[in-house]
């Protein structure tokens, strides 16, 4: 029996090595075809970029340029929009949930249904009367407009955070309370401690949602001033026929590596905070 | 969950009295942006949808004359029954698939972790960036037939619905892990010592205990296959089109999300307005499919 189990566990790794392999190739096209040149791109695709075809380098140094917008601006800027819209959102949003959990009042409630509304409500609702407020009042800058990503992402925010100050016994803040500490201070220094893992979730949520985002930061920013990385990729894609595909590969690839990066240093986190969100959203 | 209202409300006002002035800094911030980033274009929205309108100051009201337009725009009716064609086919096929890799890989396995790394990758790449990806893959087997992904309706469909499985098996099955893994061992372990077969032990004893994930993860699948805008965007744009008796063009692998942006920008007297009630009808859609879920999930929190 334990015989059987352990041929059993064989070939289901053996299998899901074979599955494995085959689920990285896409991305593994990206890196092969960026050192391709551009017409063998769409004429051997599959093929391993060798004599005639290699491009070595030079997709890479045509790549941080082309398209009329520099690549490192737009990474540049998505990188601003992530980190600062990620921030806001944390800080207030915990704040917030805080708040509506611990005074509980009417208007409390209102906000909190207001949020869960708000996450079932589609982009395309919004982006018109969204993207004419921001302009008017100035937030259609990547410095400024977090804001919008603080407004427009407050509901899953808001929900998973009052999810968890819920669990949080009383007990604790009420003796911080007793001992003379004012709420900004128990907040800062007693709530946010236990809040630790949770923001680490809402965080990696946030941050996977901000970076991939195309059509609110198309619809916001002055696309001839500022781009995102995948705003970037997709008006490359827009200019038929003039695109140098082995460029746009080489630009993709380091579009990605980051990612990839990120992903492999904060797996545990990333995993932990998507099962988190599922089952509160 | 359950909004149960704690003991706050008996002993808690030593919290509660100075918390609320503080107010302006802890709900501030929040409610400001809120109203402007979603309260506030909400309610315009919704007005606007009643609207003839080219830019937001000369909106003229016209009644129900958008939504009567948007119903009878071929293209919308038609990329609503693709995009639910395309949803019901992504549903199963994602959650059939995840459930059986996360299956697979909470049973004894020798590298379940690498596995579930790979598996969840394509979640960190972007729509557009996915979309562009696999347009190069698709052309670069279709031009061996001498075709191409933007040249056939059926090659765009099952296009998009091998890259929406590869994007979102990984999420799904992390969610399933998290179920599979919150079945208690003794059950199994009593189906086990009954003489159940495995075969049973999954169908009356593992699915009915997760059957919290599989409610999550239907409804995710639902309303990610509706909403999805950036993948169809990227792989076909809605191509390849046909053109009408009368003239006007149809886009035949054009999603619900996309058709509503692209009537935006279309240069018409009354495409915004037009637009904007289909938006408003696009999310009453997805909203009842959100309100159903949460009510399916609070009333599983209430059994157990």
């Amino acid at each position: 029996m334990a015989k059987r189990n352990t041929v059993k566990s064989m070939i289901l790794t053996v299998v899901f090595s074979v599955i494995s392999v085959v689920y990285v190739i896409p991305v593994f096209m990206v890196l092969l075809n960026s050192f391709k040149l551009n017409t063998f791109v769409k004429t051997a695709t599959f093929a391993w970029p060798s004599g005639e075809m290699f491009a070595g380098w030079a997709n890479f140094i045509k790549g941080m340029t082309f398209g009329n917008y520099p690549f490192y601006k737009s990474a540049f800027y998505s990188l601003v929009i992530t980190l600062l819209g990620t921030l806001l959102i944390l800080l207030f949003t915990s704040m917030a949930a805080w708040y509506i959990s611990r005074v509980d009042s009417l208007l409390c409630r209102i906000v909190y249904f207001g949020c869960v509304f708000s996450m079932v409500v589609p982009f395309q609702m919004v982006m018109f009367t969204l993207s004419r407020t921001a302009d008017k009042l100035d937030l259609n800058t990547p410095w400024t407009i977090p804001v919008i990503y603080l407004g427009f992402g407050a509901g899953l925010a808001v929900f998973m955070f009052t999810g968890f100050v819920k669990s949080i016994p009383l007990s604790i803040e009420e003796a911080a309370a007793i001992d003379g500490c004012g709420p900004v201070r128990t907040y800062f220094n007693v709530v946010v401690p236990m809040l630790k893992p949770t923001l680490i979730s809402v965080g990696i949520l946030e941050i996977m949602w901000i970076w991939n985002d195309y059509l609110l930061p198309y619809l916001v920013l002055d696309i001839n001033e500022y781009r995102t990385i995948p705003i970037h990729i997709q008006y490359l894609k827009g200019s038929y026929g003039t695109v140098d595909l082995g460029a746009t590969m080489a630009l993709i690839l380091m579009s990605i590596i980051p990612v990839i990066i990120f992903y492999l240093l904060c797996q545990k986190h990333i995993i932990k905070g998507v099962a988190a969100g599922a089952v509160k959203g | 969950m359950k909004r149960k209202r704690d003991n706050s409300s008996v002993n808690g006002n030593l919290l509660r009295k100075p918390i609320r002035r503080w107010f302006p800094l802890f709900m501030g911030p929040m409610v400001a942006a809120f109203c402007i980033g979603f309260v506030w274009p909400f309610l315009q929205g919704i007005y606007l949808s009643f609207c003839q309108f080219k830019i937001t100051k000369n909106a003229k009201w016209v009644g129900l004359e958008n939504y009567i337009r948007a119903f009878q725009d071929q293209s919308f009716t038609r990329a609503f029954w693709y995009t639910a064609l395309f949803t019901i086919v992504t549903v199963v096929l994602i959650n059939v698939l995840a459930f059986a890799v996360a299956y697979a890989l909470t049973q004894k396995m020798k590298g379940a972790n690498l596995f579930r790394t790979v598996f969840f990758m394509p979640n960190l790449i972007g729509g557009i960036v996915l979309g562009y990806i696999w347009s190069m893959i698709f052309d670069g087997i279709l031009s061996k037939m001498n075709t191409s992904i933007l040249l056939e309706t059926k090659y765009g469909f099952w296009g998009l619905v091998i890259l929406l499985c590869w994007q979102q098996i990984g999420y799904m099955m992390i969610i399933y892990i998290a179920g599979l893994q919150a079945v208690p061992e003794d059950m199994l372990e009593a189906a086990r010592i009954d003489g159940a077969t495995k075969w049973q032990t999954l169908w009356k004893v593992t699915i009915p205990n997760v059957m919290p994930s599989i409610t999550i993860c239907m409804f995710l699948t639902l309303t990610n296959g509706f909403k999805l805008y950036d993948q169809n965007l990227a792989l076909t744009d809605g191509l390849p089109f046909i053109i009408n008796p009368d003239g006007s063009t149809i886009k035949t692998t054009e999603m619900l999300a996309l058709n509503i942006v692209s009537t935006f920008n279309g240069s018409g007297l009354h495409s915004r307005g037009t637009a904007q009630a289909k938006a408003v009808l696009f999310f009453i859609l997805v909203a009842a499919m959100g309100l159903i879920q949460l009510r399916a999930t609070r009333s599983k929190e209430v059994q157990q």
